[in-house]
């Protein structure tokens, strides 16, 4: 028999597998479905929108670049941290500055004349009417 | 760290760093949902100590700051941000309040401590009691 060790890090990356198999396409051809990328975002759904959020705590609205292109948003921009006045030390630097970009593929079509984004305290939210073809349709079942 | 420094961390890619959360065990909330350690920034001048702390979600009404016995805590509680109507599609971060805890080397002001809530950030001035503020002492020789 065999002894193979058990790496649980194996583990995770397996159920990764299984948890991308199982969303078949969705997401995918852009970033694998557990994506190290910043910003991290949530992704919603109403009857007639798609929502997506992201922490930007700082982050001015104006440094931000969003659009959507063929079924596919994109979030680029940069947060920037004042540096405080001279004679200042310090203590703990854990806030980070920097640029990002990142793409984000839609699962169905939007309408992309009428995405919207706002801030709120910190908090982006855009949000992405779906197009008609991609609104839920009621099917009525006639009686033969 | 010197304003070069600054500027050059300003130009890097960010990399997602997960939120760090409070282990429920270290004293149970009474709100449900996970509680985050906000990620900050501690500066200090000869006259105040400035913390500056990520908090996004929170709404400056909801901030508590508490300061005893050298004990400085900050709370930060979230609003409801999705719509109960919202069906989750895909999820990369959780949402929840905030909780830092810091032991103050300095004496402080208590009556002149200011805080601030802009977009997501604490800014919080802690000004040094006059005792506490460096004295220059003068070295005489015989």
């Amino acid at each position: 028999m065999a002894i193979i060790r058990w790496k649980p890090i194996d583990e995770v990356d397996r159920l990764r597998q299984e948890v991308d198999h199982l969303f078949g396409n969705f997401l995918s051809g852009t970033e694998p479905f557990f994506s190290r990328a910043y910003p991290a975002i949530n992704l919603s759904e109403k009857e007639n929108s798609f929502y997506v959020r992201a922490e930007f705590p700082g982050v001015k609205p104006e440094s931000l670049d969003i659009s959507v292109v063929e079924g596919r948003l994109h979030i680029r921009g940069e947060r920037k941290i004042d540096v405080e006045e001279q004679n200042t030390n310090y203590h703990r630097r854990e806030r980070e500055a920097g640029f990002f970009r990142r793409t984000i593929a839609l699962p169905a079509k939007v309408d992309s004349s009428k995405v919207s984004a706002s801030m709120k305290n910190g908090v982006l939210t855009i949000t992405l009417p779906k197009s008609e073809e991609a609104k839920p349709k009621k099917i009525t079942v006639k009686m033969q | 760290m010197d304003k070069e420094e600054v500027y050059k961390m300003a130009t890097k890619e960010m990399e997602l760093k997960e939120k760090k959360e409070i282990k429920k065990e270290a004293g149970e909330g009474t709100r449900p949902g996970p509680v985050f350690v906000p990620a900050v920034d501690i500066l200090e001048n000869e006259k105040e100590l400035i913390v500056l702390a990520d908090m996004p979600g929170v709404d400056s009404k909801n901030v508590d700051i508490d300061l005893r016995d050298n004990q400085l805590t900050i709370i930060g509680r979230i609003d409801e941000i999705e719509d109960e109507k919202e069906a989750s599609l895909y999820k990369e971060f959780h949402w929840g309040d905030y909780f830092r805890l810091f032991t103050l080397s300095d004496v402080i002001d208590q009556g002149k401590i200011t805080a601030k809530m802009d977009n997501g950030v604490l800014r919080l001035v802690l000004p040094k009691a006059e005792k506490a503020k460096p004295q220059k002492i003068k070295v005489t020789a015989d």
